[in-house]
């Protein structure tokens, strides 16, 4: 009885007023609050927007200051009395009220002849002055700034600089961090909450505090000027993926590796074997995490490679690069872009990662 | 007795193996550093030696110099003047985008994610190549904005009375971490906290204020550690933006680029370990003191359980 009316009850068109009147509030709050959300993000990404179109203008578009790489159109007519010469194409108001796009062929100071390309043996004259007239322009792009910036920046050294501090930093920071948070989590360790105070310690403090003396032995061990400077403090771990990699050690079971403790098995071979496996997503935010600090390291690579071209990372050759050719835009926007296609790919490729990484360090914030 | 007591050493002897790299690293690239600065700071330490003068002790000249020096006192004006608009850009900016993303009414939710947090991945120094454009005032697009509804935009990069206004603004594309903390955060609230609330006839101010903000105030306390450590090590903006001197007119001359001319421009390596050592002292008070407070103000889940 109540399932046949509920069905029949379905089956009636929605003829309720205040239901459809709430459905249709419910849909323009959430296209208004969308449409906000879309002008905040439009805003917020304009300036990248502004990088790629930028990047595809000449010199003389930027000269020319439109917003978009335009040129002028130019077309070659093919008879009259003008045939085969080349000519730029204006906007030109005829008396009639029409807007025609003609060619220019003959330029004068009150009056000009103008031809309709698609008509070219019937010449137009026009009274005015051509100069106020808006050309004709087309989209015109430019990729060569993108072949010149690769070059001017050495792009593959740049790159294998770069893969090489972030690759060894990245697997000393892996094989570090995991073993100091598997101590923290699965082991009495004396003073644990010192030890926990000194990590955060490193987080908060900034580097400079400390950059004086290490430099000074950097130069006295004759390796300012190579990568060494920039890979050997991960080997010790660093606090921020120690915290990461604690927090999830923390949240799974200890049951599995107790059990193959008392099976025998080192904690080494414990950890290798249990711990690790269950871990890959978490150490894939570290190393992803650890990529991205890599690529973006300034000042540890301005100190130690000022002047080493050929050793420097994407950031300090992007500066210097930037300081060589600050007053060709196009080109420094090309440049710009070049550096953030890869982190920015590899962000979009493993977005999850990354909203669960957050999810993490929220819980162990609590 | 005795066998229990030597499994539980050696738990604590293992324990320490795998924590050694840490203990070793911390004192190794931490404390020795730190040691040696505060060392350094009372001589004439040069990083390149110059016309062979050697090492010498000078005492508290270092420190005199650093308390009575003008350029150091602007330095940590300007630093200061910065963190009054900083500070409340880098939280509240995230909070709003946080609020509005998870927001019920709000479609394709993963998108909007995406698209605020993405210029907090692109490398700093790029993100200031286009920034130094996009305000240009002759190219760039913002100025052009401003003109063509009839406001004309002040030289925002090149005056003094702007500048620091600039970059705040500026910083609003490194907020991908604290808005993405912010929304897991959000999303983690118990819907029926605030039902139970409304049902008590809570408004949705009051719904903010005696829950939201207190849920969310774990993430906050980090969010200001993690801006304040961001403010401690402000660099690279200034100086890929506007140059090493503080330009316009010492408007960002900035503590952290005072201590990077005089240590690594001039050399003066005694005198940057002062420097540097001041703001060790300044970032330890400020840190004990935001600790201090917390207690007050974050409000910790596991407090409430029984």
């Amino acid at each position: 009885m109540t399932t046949v009316s509920r069905a029949l009850r379905a089956r009636e068109p929605r003829t309720n007023y205040a239901d459809t009147n709430q459905e249709s509030r419910r849909f323009l709050r959430q296209a208004g609050t969308t449409l906000f959300a879309s002008v905040l993000a439009v805003g917020f990404v304009l300036p990248l927007v502004f990088m790629i179109v930028t990047s595809l203008k000449t010199e003389q578009q930027i000269a020319a200051q439109s917003i978009l790489p335009q040129s002028p159109t130019t077309v070659v007519l093919s008879a009259g009395p003008f045939a085969g010469g080349e000519f730029e194409v204006f906007a030109v108001p005829l008396p009639s009220g029409e807007l025609r796009s003609l060619a220019l062929v003959r330029p004068g100071r009150e009056a000009s002849t103008f031809i309709d390309p698609r008509d070219p043996t019937t010449a137009i004259e026009w009274d005015g002055r051509w100069r106020a007239l808006e050309p004709v322009v087309v989209l015109d792009p430019t990729f060569s700034n993108f072949g010149e910036a690769w070059s001017a920046l050495d792009f593959l050294i740049v790159l294998r600089n770069t893969g090489v501090i972030a690759g060894l930093g990245m697997a000393a920071t892996l094989i570090s961090s995991t073993l100091v948070a598997y101590g923290l989590t699965r082991f009495r360790v004396p003073g644990k909450r010192l030890i926990l105070a000194s990590l955060l310690a490193t987080i908060i403090m900034p580097g400079f505090v400390t950059i004086v003396p290490t430099y000074a032995i950097w130069l006295h061990l004759d390796l300012v000027g190579t990568w060494w400077p920039l890979i050997v403090p991960h080997l010790f771990g660093s606090a921020f993926n120690v915290f990461i990699l604690r927090q999830f050690f923390l949240s799974i079971s200890r049951d599995l590796d107790e059990a193959a403790m008392m099976d025998g098995a080192s904690p080494l071979y414990t950890l290798l074997t249990v711990i690790v496996p269950q871990a890959k997503g978490p150490l894939i935010a570290v190393s992803l995490f650890h990529f991205l600090f890599a690529w973006n390291d300034f000042f540890g690579p301005l100190v130690y490679l000022a002047g080493v071209r050929d050793r420097q990372p994407i950031s300090v050759a992007l500066f210097e690069f930037f300081g060589l050719f600050d007053t060709a835009i196009p080109l420094v926007q090309a440049g710009a872009l070049l550096s953030m296609a890869i982190p920015i790919a590899v962000f979009l490729s493993a977005q999850r990662v990354f909203l669960r990484s957050h999810g993490h360090l929220v819980g162990a914030l609590k | 007795m005795g066998g229990r007591r030597s499994l539980e050493s050696r738990e604590q002897t293992r324990g320490l193996a795998f924590v050694a790299p840490w203990l070793v690293g911390f004192s190794a690239l931490f404390v020795v550093p730190l040691l040696l600065s505060f060392a350094a700071s009372f001589t004439s330490f040069e990083l390149v030696e110059t016309d062979g003068r050697s090492l010498q002790w000078v005492g508290l000249d270092n420190w005199r110099e650093l308390v009575s020096n003008d350029d150091v006192l602007d330095g940590v004006l300007v630093t200061l003047r910065f963190a009054l608009l900083y500070i409340p850009v880098s939280l509240l900016v995230p909070l709003a985008l946080a609020y509005l993303l998870t927001s019920r009414n709000l479609w394709a939710k993963g998108l909007f994610r995406a698209t605020f947090f993405v210029p907090s991945i692109v490398p700093l120094v790029a993100a200031m190549m286009v920034w130094q454009f996009f305000l240009n005032d002759r190219s760039g697009w913002l100025p052009r904005l401003f003109r063509s509804i009839g406001i004309d935009p002040p030289l925002v990069l090149g005056d003094p009375d702007w500048v620091l206004a600039t970059l705040a603004f500026i910083s609003i594309w490194g907020i991908g971490t604290a808005m993405m903390l912010y929304i897991a955060a959000l999303d983690g609230i118990p819907q029926d906290l605030y039902e139970a609330a409304h049902l008590d006839g809570a408004g949705s101010w009051q719904l903010f204020r005696d829950i939201t903000l207190p849920m969310l105030s774990p993430v906050t306390l980090f969010n200001l550690i993690i801006t304040l450590t961001g403010l401690g090590q402000y660099f690279l903006v200034p100086f890929v933006l506007l140059g090493p001197d503080g330009n316009p007119e010492g408007a960002t001359d900035f503590f952290t680029l005072i201590f990077y001319r005089e240590t690594f421009v001039f050399f003066q390596a005694g005198y940057g370990a002062t420097l540097a050592w001041a703001m060790f002292l300044v970032v330890l008070a400020v840190s004990a003191l935001l600790f201090w407070t917390s207690k007050y103000w974050v409000h910790y889940e596991y407090e409430e359980r029984p």
